[in-house]
């Protein structure tokens, strides 16, 4: 029946998204931590066992803060471009696989909110749109420095989008599907090559896109070494200059649920997501993830900051013609495994 | 001959000021930015991310200490020079005594000259420090900054251990030191030229050669030898550029020409190769240390006691009746120097530092002035930044390692 099919997706939806807002305060206080960690101090561990509480102390000072609109900003785009931001960074993740399909009470369960079939589309159609609310923010505030933040981001966005798209499209030649779902059923079987018995997973496969993904992820993400739309040491704070108390954490709780989405994404597409060498299951998807997620925090305490032309450079002149290389071998190889070359 | 019915036509800036038209983007850094180094503001003209025109705003942190010196006798004075350039406080106490001790005619006894290139060295590294953390910070090398603190604690422990006081110190007296050298000092330093070595190498791992600090860094804010000779430059500023002027070879002052050490040269005058000098002087610091540690006598007077200039010694104070007078008398009126004047420049970690010393004959100087380098290299600033991306800005600030304390004084 189709409204049990849509309750069950909603729930599962609502699950998920519960569990992402706890992930991502959560993600907070792991990058404090470690970050802490490289930078030989020790973070917060005041409030709760190794400061457990500190993302709730910090959601209820963030909470009593006060809404400050500055005089000339342009008061409608400036109170409703935080809530955009923050409303699509979540959505990424309703098309990633969770795990097999539950059977609970004669119901199938599936454990992912929408298998849509252009799913990959999905994701990056999601992306282009998550930066109007930085652009729209910058722009709102009236403070140059927001400004120059929105405009950065909106270059860094247009260009990085290329290559995160391109770098894709080995890994959907490869299984030609655009479904996550029918990329992970691909990426759960196994490659025999002579002696050894390995995993599809497309990192092994797709090496050159991994790497391209993964860079293009971060810029994406607007993370360090690719942080300049909030350079601090530039523009003070880049687009959300002028964001004070919970408007600011809309801003701030995006970016670490976009650091998520991208992390189970680049886990899902050629880490094989759920796939694992014994007992596959969400666990697998969580332990690659949070790989990623260190990955994160281990770039911004070692890397300084690209300038804004490298950013630019490093994008149409580096990675963009590899991933463009990186297509056309996949495609070559690819129709001379089935013959047509 | 001036024609004083007129008004007197002031020029204030000879930097282009520019009417910025649509296309451009005036921005104000600072005074309140997290990369202006304390209160420095630039106000910039930007066209996209490219600067046109960039005018350091000076004086938000002008305190009038040189107008102090004119009102304060000669030996109150010194607490006053820690807090121009607060983060290296023994070296300007250093500047400002051996100028009161050039005009006076006194000098310090041998134990105490050997201690006051120690301090200075170890404040030069000091300065280093929180230069390099500041200037990786702000091109975003997030952790450098947290080991470089982490470092200079170590000697900030040794300030503290030899006078109580671990930032503003006030630890030269006029004549020497007047406290004794606590009996684990040395091996405190010495310890941490051991350890020291391997913290420089681990800051290197992390900058020298990583490809995104060498993009930032490489070809940005180049000053050639000439141009930093008229800007005046002194210190790495100009050493970057290839002009071997360091006062400690140029006009020896301590014990300097009885130690060896290298002055580390840069080819291109970029903010790569200032860095790469301020990392090596670091290293040759070090090396001035563990010198000056093997020569220095570990007993004898620390204090220039015989000359009157100097307060006598406290055991004196309480057994004497001329001492005790001449106590009274140095600290109710203070010491009234010979006329005349004086100038006496110490290599600073920023560069050259000269207290200028007019005297009267009374206890108070007639005019007291400071060249600090940070306020002549800071003129730069306008030549580095033409065609400079806004990002580079915060690399150029950061490269001519200013301390707004020094500049505005």
């Amino acid at each position: 029946m189709d409204w049990q099919r849509l309750l069950v997706s909603y729930l599962v939806g609502f699950v998920l998204l519960n569990v992402l807002l706890g992930l991502m305060a959560y993600m907070t206080w792991f990058e404090r931590r470690v970050l802490a960690r490289l930078q030989h101090r020790v973070g917060p561990n005041r409030t709760g066992p190794f400061g457990l509480l500190q993302p709730i102390a910090d959601g209820i000072k963030l909470l009593a803060k006060e809404d400050i609109v500055p005089a000339n900003a342009d008061r409608l785009v400036f109170l409703v471009a935080p809530l955009l931001s923050f409303a699509l960074a979540p959505l990424g993740a309703a098309v990633i696989p969770f795990g097999e399909t539950l059977h609970l009470f004669g119901v199938d369960v599936p454990l992912l909110v929408a298998d849509i079939n252009v799913a990959v589309l999905y994701v990056l159609a999601l992306g282009s749109v998550g930066v109007y609310g930085i652009i729209l923010g910058g722009y709102a505030s009236g403070n140059r420095y927001s400004l120059l933040g929105a405009l950065r981001s909106t270059a860094q966005v247009i260009s990085y989008e290329l290559v995160l798209g391109l770098s894709l499209v080995g890994v959907l030649i490869l299984s030609g599907s655009l479904s996550l779902q029918d990329i992970l059923r691909e990426q759960q079987r196994t490659l025999v090559i002579g002696p050894l018995t390995l995993p599809n997973w497309y990192i092994l496969s797709q090496p050159l896109a991994f790497a391209l993904f993964l860079i293009a992820a971060v810029a994406e993400t607007n993370r360090a070494p690719f942080d300049l739309p909030e350079a601090e040491t530039e523009l003070v704070a880049g687009y959300f200059t002028e964001y004070s108390g919970f408007r600011f954490s809309f801003y701030f709780l995006a970016e670490y649920i976009n650091m998520i989405v991208v992390s189970l994404l680049a886990a899902t597409l050629f880490l094989g997501g759920i796939d694992g060498p014994i007992a596959d299951g969400v666990w697998w998807l969580a332990l690659k993830a949070l790989f990623f997620l260190f990955f994160y925090v281990w770039l911004r305490a070692t890397l300084p900051r690209f300038r804004y032309d490298q950013l630019m450079g490093l994008a149409w002149k580096v990675l963009l013609p590899l991933a463009l290389l990186n297509i056309a071998l996949t495609g070559l190889v690819r129709l001379w495994g089935i013959g047509a070359l | 001959m001036i024609d004083f019915s007129q008004p007197t036509p002031v020029i204030l800036s000879e930097v282009r000021l520019i009417t910025p038209t649509r296309r451009e983007l005036v921005l104000n850094m600072g005074p309140q930015h997290p990369s202006t180094h304390g209160v420095l503001r630039v106000r910039l003209t930007l066209e996209g991310e490219t600067v046109i025109a960039c005018d350091p705003v000076i004086g938000y942190l002008h305190r009038g200490v040189e107008k102090l010196g004119e009102s304060h006798r000669y030996a109150q004075f010194v607490p006053w020079t820690d807090r121009t350039d607060y983060v290296a406080a023994p070296s300007n106490n250093l500047g400002y005594v051996l100028a009161v001790e050039k005009l006076c005619g006194i000098q310090a006894p041998e134990r105490a000259q050997y201690w006051r290139m120690i301090m200075a060295e170890l404040t030069r590294i000091a300065s280093h420090l929180v230069w390099l953390g500041t200037h990786a910070l702000d091109i975003g090398a997030l952790s450098v900054s947290l080991y470089t603190f982490r470092d200079r604690e170590l000697i900030l422990d040794i300030f503290e251990k030899f006078c109580g006081a671990r930032l503003t110190t006030n630890m030269m007296e006029i004549g020497g030191f007047s406290r004794e050298i606590p009996p684990d000092l040395p091996e405190m330093v010495r310890e941490f030229c051991r350890y020291f070595p391997k913290a420089i190498r681990q800051y290197e791992d992390l900058l020298t050669e990583n490809p995104i600090w060498l993009a930032r860094t490489k070809g940005v804010g180049v000053i050639e030898p000439e141009v930093a000779i008229n800007y005046g430059l002194t210190g790495a500023c100009l050493r970057g550029s290839g002009v071997n002027y360091d006062v400690r070879k140029a006009m020896p002052y301590l014990l300097y020409d009885r130690v060896e050490f290298e002055v580390p040269l840069g080819t291109h005058g970029d903010v790569y190769d200032r860095y790469l000098v301020r990392m090596e002087e670091m290293r040759q610091s070090i090396r001035i240390i563990e010198q000056c540690l093997e020569q220095v006598p570990t007993d004898g007077p620390l204090m220039a006691y015989e000359s009157p200039y100097v307060i006598p010694p406290h055991k004196n104070v309480m057994t004497t009746a001329e001492d005790m007078q001449r106590h009274f008398i140095w600290v109710i009126k203070g010491f009234s120097p010979p006329k005349g004047e004086v100038y006496h420049a110490v290599e600073h970690s920023k560069g050259e530092l000269g207290y200028y010393i007019v005297s009267d004959g009374s206890p108070i100087p007639y005019r007291l002035r400071i060249r600090s380098p940070d306020f002549v290299n800071l003129q730069s600033l306008p030549y580095m930044a033409q065609g400079a991306m806004l990002a580079d800005i915060v690399a150029l600030i950061g490269t001519i390692d200013i301390v707004l304390g020094s500049v505005d004084r």
